[in-house]
């Protein structure tokens, strides 16, 4: 019971911790805020995507690769243990989309949007031995079901 | 000389604070930093093998090899336990003394180790990539499989020799006719497959009933040969510490087996019967159990040239070669000194009659001082064990006066004691078995720890002592406990493997006839009075999640961890299942779980393993009917 009771107690006091670490940035700079990180690409490998009309074929290779190694924390309608994607590639950019599903690690450590994420969920958004071509063959299909 | 070890330093090793604080800084190994070297470290009666960075002497992982894992139920679950099947069933444990790297052109080439089992005669295969073990393989037609595994120096084959020589084939003859030649030993020739490394047994020869101890084979000049020291030449059979100590001098064997296999060739080898299990792990897959019948053998009279007896004092104990290939150094156990051979002398006398003193069981016996190329005079008291710094220098380890003595090849100089505490057995120094020692470091592995550590009780740990060995003077450098007991180590560079190691199985990779790779596929699925379960894990729940059975059905749980990031396992465990332990299953793994469902009731089961802030949350029920 205890240690149930510490991690919940743990839960509320991470959105503080999180926002203390945000303003302790070696007293140097102050990172950018969350709402001036919308259209923020992100930190990682991707630096630039040119999006053009939906590829189907893409798309559908993106389905599979979603539904063995993301489908187990995402839904489309509803959190579960991840955010509900619904909508998600109008919130964000699709360089910060690819970098999340490539580099969540580095991400929910420094990217303002990751670290509120995990403030929210308090699961470390996982790395799934994803590569490059086919985290955009995700993002791909995550357009698709917002096209819906 | 006995004082040596019982004398010194019972308050610690380093003598002075400045010296203490030098060794300090040498060990240390500051947060987030990285150890030099691996020490693989086998486990005697644990039947295990340890992993620890040196010089720190940090432990980082327990390999379980031939004994159960209750910690991540290897040996239990449907995957890994025809891993332990034998001709004697499924046998839970073993002892195991020496590990063995696979080298290439005589260097450690990071791919494998190898490691006996003793007690119920088998090989292991353990991978570098994984840490895991991967394969193992019965020997038959041995007892007490001691001398083994010894690699040749492309690790073509593994050397592996009978300890207690016994009837072959095994008869139930009375015991005193182990003095009238009833009683044989066997040399194993274990092939390994330079690809796969899968293991198969070539070819065994017949030898006359001693006891094979230790082995090592040839390097360069050397390639051909392996050798095997031997005691109880005298063949006794009751009060084997006083009738087996008798003989000045008994054996060191030396073995052609390049000749060997040349004679397998040519059909001198006739059937003989022996069965045997071989075990191994496909990737991702359960254990692979075959029973296997019949091995090649070998009689030394058939193949002219392919065994020698080499006199050696006193019941030597080790045989190690040195990384030139041309010194054959003995162990020699109740002897004042230690004996070391020539290879080329040997290569030179082997045919010559006036150089031979007899034949036993059509081998011949040469003259000690034939094939002898120097003693070291009166280094130690009970000599075991030799390894080699690669700069011209041997270092040797000694049980009875509790000491490691360092000492100069050709000269046959010491050079310098280092104390030991106490009762050291094997010595390891980096690479120090292979053609290109690393050097820098060697450990000594003592068998007893009387007044070193806080006491705890009757039953003491053993220990391992750090030397570095990278001056001209060997230096104490730490001293820690071990687990189990730590027999040999082998240790090797930390670039070789690091690099290399595993992270996760591929999901996509995953072939087990029960893994799904998808939430949507988790399922119950009944067969009669089957129920299986098939199960994903991933941070932090588990689909299926509330499951109903019924009391007496046999129920598998096939458990796929989800996962594809780096240091996730998942645990999984039932509450009151009497015949499992915990299981941890690897990111990208399927691992099963038996279950006979027991009385009606609610019995929960959840993640072991500290997976997320979530962690406590993964748990379900599974519902027992009527």
């Amino acid at each position: 019971m205890k240690i149930i009771k510490n991690i919940i107690k743990f839960g509320k006091i991470t959105p503080v911790l999180l926002g203390l670490i945000a303003f302790s940035y070696c007293g140097k700079e102050k990172p950018a805020e969350a709402e001036s990180s919308v259209g923020s690409k992100g930190i990682g490998p991707v630096t630039s995507v040119t999006l053009g009309a939906l590829d189907e074929g893409m798309a559908q290779k993106g389905k599979q690769n979603f539904e063995t190694k993301c489908s187990a924390c995402h839904k489309f309608e509803e959190k579960v243990v991840g955010p509900a994607l619904k909508g998600v590639t109008e919130r964000r950019t699709p360089e910060w989309i690819m970098n999340m599903i490539l580099n969540p690690m580095e991400m929910t450590q420094k990217d303002p949007i990751a670290q509120e994420l995990l403030a929210e969920h308090l699961t470390q958004m996982t790395f799934q031995n994803v590569q490059e071509s086919e985290a955009r063959e995700i993002l791909e299909y995550l357009r698709k079901m917002d096209k819906k | 000389m006995i004082f040596i070890g019982l004398g010194y330093g019972c308050k610690g090793g380093a003598a002075t604070a400045a010296l203490a604080s030098d060794a300090a800084k040498r060990v240390y190994v500051a947060p987030g930093e990285k150890d030099e070297v691996y020490a693989f470290l086998s486990g005697g009666f644990s039947g295990q093998m340890s992993v620890y960075g040196i010089p720190s002497a940090r432990l980082f992982k327990i390999i379980p090899v031939f004994s159960v894992f209750p910690e991540n139920g290897y040996g239990y679950d449907e995957e890994t336990k025809n891993m332990l099947r034998t001709t004697h069933g499924y046998v839970p444990w073993d002892d195991s003394h020496h590990i063995e790297a696979s080298m290439t052109d005589g260097k450690q080439d990071g791919r494998w180790l190898f490691l006996n089992a003793n007690n119920t005669p088998r090989l292991a295969r353990i991978d570098l990539k994984s840490f895991e073990t991967k394969e193992i393989i019965e020997i038959p037609n041995s007892a007490g499989n001691h001398a083994s595994p010894f690699a040749t120096e492309n690790t073509e084959y593994l050397m592996a020799a009978t300890r207690f020589s016994v009837p072959i084939p095994q008869a139930s003859v009375p015991i005193e006719n182990f003095s009238k030649g009833d009683f044989k030993g066997t040399v194993s020739m274990v092939k390994v497959d330079p690809k796969s490394g899968r293991l198969s047994i070539e070819l065994q020869i017949l030898v006359p009933g001693f006891d094979y101890d230790l082995s090592h084979c040839g390097k360069g000049k050397s390639h051909d040969w392996c050798f095997f020291t031997s005691y109880n030449s005298e063949q006794a059979y009751k009060m084997i510490e006083v009738g087996a100590s008798k003989n000045d001098k008994d054996y060191i064997l030396a073995f052609n087996w390049v000749r060997a296999k040349q004679c397998l060739d040519q059909g001198k080898a006739s059937n003989f019967g022996g069965e045997y299990y071989r075990n191994y792990l496909p990737e991702n897959q359960p254990v692979i159990s075959e029973k296997l019948s019949g091995v090649k053998m070998l009689q030394p009279k058939d193949c002219p040239g392919v065994m020698y007896y080499m006199p050696t004092p006193k019941s030597p104990h080790g045989t190690d070669v040195d990384p030139t290939g041309e010194y054959i150094v003995g162990g020699g156990k109740l002897a004042t000194v230690i004996p070391v051979h020539s290879f080329s002398k040997l290569m030179d006398v082997k045919d010559k009659p006036e150089h031979r003193s007899g034949m036993i069981m059509d081998i011949p016996v040469l003259k000690y001082e034939s094939t002898l190329a120097g003693e070291v005079k009166k280094p130690c008291l009970g000599p075991l064990h030799t390894e080699f710094d690669g700069k011209g220098y041997a270092y040797t380890s000694c049980f009875v006066s509790s000491e490691v003595v360092k000492w100069e090849l050709g000269t046959w100089e010491v050079v310098q004691h280092l104390p030991a505490y106490y009762s050291v057995g094997h010595l390891s120094i980096v690479g120090g078995s292979s053609k290109d020692p690393y050097g820098k470091y060697l450990i000594a592995l003592n068998k007893i720890t009387k007044d070193r550590y806080l006491p705890v009780g009757m039953e003491l740990p053993q220990s391992a002592q750090l030397y570095d060995i990278s001056g001209g003077k060997a230096e104490l450098l730490s001293d820690f406990p071990t687990v189990g007991e730590p027999h040999y180590s082998q240790m090797i560079p930390a670039k070789l493997l690091m690099d290399k190691a595993a992270k996760i199985y591929p999901l996509e990779e995953n072939k087990h006839p029960y893994a799904i790779k998808n939430e949507k596929d988790a399922r119950v699925v009944r067969e009669g009075n089957t129920v299986r379960v098939y199960m994903t894990q991933i941070r932090s729940h588990f689909k299926p999640d509330t499951i109903e059975v019924r009391s007496g059905d046999t129920v598998f749980f096939h458990v796929t961890n989800l996962e594809q990031d780096f240091d996730i396992p998942h645990g999984f465990a039932v509450g009151g299942a009497p015949e499992m332990p915990n299981l941890l299953i690897m990111p990208g793994q399927t691992r099963t779980f038996k279950w006979k469902a027991p009385k009606p009731g609610i019995y929960p089961f959840y993640c072991t393993d500290f997976c997320s802030a979530l962690h406590q949350e993964m748990q379900q029920y599974i519902r027992v009917l009527p």
